[in-house]
């Protein structure tokens, strides 16, 4: 009961922010109600036992990620375009189609829920703890994907950089 | 105990929110931002069926979807800042020299 007290609260707040950040003029607004978003995922995530993804959350989302989107709003002369239109021409054909996928996915869902018994789980639990369990399949299973997602990065770094160079030489 | 479909709902809605933010929004950063929001959705996607079949793979696979939003931010970020100098301007549809 309380676990599901817990749930509706963080997904309100996911949703109602999430709103939030697609309606607001300001920019940096949208920023700090990203912020909220996060947060609340990453509350979800504690609600899954999954401990070591909701601390990735925290660090990498809302320390490394939203500060460098701040950098950038701050960066960019916003002053012009909050006097501007907010959406584009297309606003109502976006609108349609966006409550025709909910649908689908609703509908999915919903069936789906009578196909098999989400409720209920399946298999043993995991044994270890969850930073454990994370580490070991990361360094064992999936030592090719670390590997791949480190070059990802570095190209990844090398490219931003090569973006934000004042000139192409 | 919360029902997993509960989660597929929550994870559907904020990938439609999402949708809805990278289709109607004309401020780039936002619509950088809405992406985020669909990463996330399909996070919660792949930690609710890790936790519903007791495997760890779901976490992995968000974790390497965290790996790639750090990556894409930092590429899509640099991409606005060139933008902006060249072209004094975030906003999505003033920037068509691509289309058609």
């Amino acid at each position: 009961m309380l676990a599901q007290i817990a749930f509706f609260i963080l997904s309100a707040v996911a949703l109602v922010s999430a709103v939030m950040v697609i309606t607001r003029r300001n920019a940096v607004h949208s920023v700090i109600w990203l912020i909220v978003t996060l947060f609340s995922v990453g509350g979800v995530f504690l609600m899954l036992h999954a401990q070591f993804l909701f601390a990735v959350q925290i660090i990498l989302y809302v320390g490394g990620i939203m500060v460098l989107f701040l950098f950038v709003v701050m960066l960019v002369n916003l002053d012009v375009s909050l006097k501007q239109a907010q959406f584009s021409r297309q606003w109502q054909v976006a609108l349609v189609t966006a409550v025709v996928l909910l649908a689908e996915l609703g509908y999915g869902i919903y069936q789906g829920q009578q196909a098999f018994p989400l409720a209920q789980a399946g298999g043993n639990p995991i044994p270890m703890q969850n930073t454990e369990a994370i580490g070991l399949a990361l360094y064992q299973d999936y030592m090719l994907p670390v590997e791949i997602a480190s070059i990802l990065l570095l190209v990844a770094m090398v490219g931003a950089v090569i973006m934000a160079k004042r000139k192409f030489e | 105990m919360i029902p997993t479909h509960y989660y597929l709902l929550l994870s559907a809605a904020l990938f439609t929110i999402g949708v809805v933010g990278v289709l109607t929004r004309r401020n780039v950063i936002v619509i950088l931002m809405s992406i985020e929001i669909i990463l996330n959705a399909v996070n919660i996607n792949l930690v609710a069926f890790s936790h519903y079949l007791r495997s760890i793979d779901g976490q992995i696979f968000a974790l390497f979807v965290i790996t790639d939003a750090a990556a894409e931010a930092a590429v899509g970020l640099g991409l606005i800042i060139a933008l902006f100098r060249n072209k004094e301007t975030v906003n999505a549809d003033e920037i068509d020299l691509l289309k058609w």
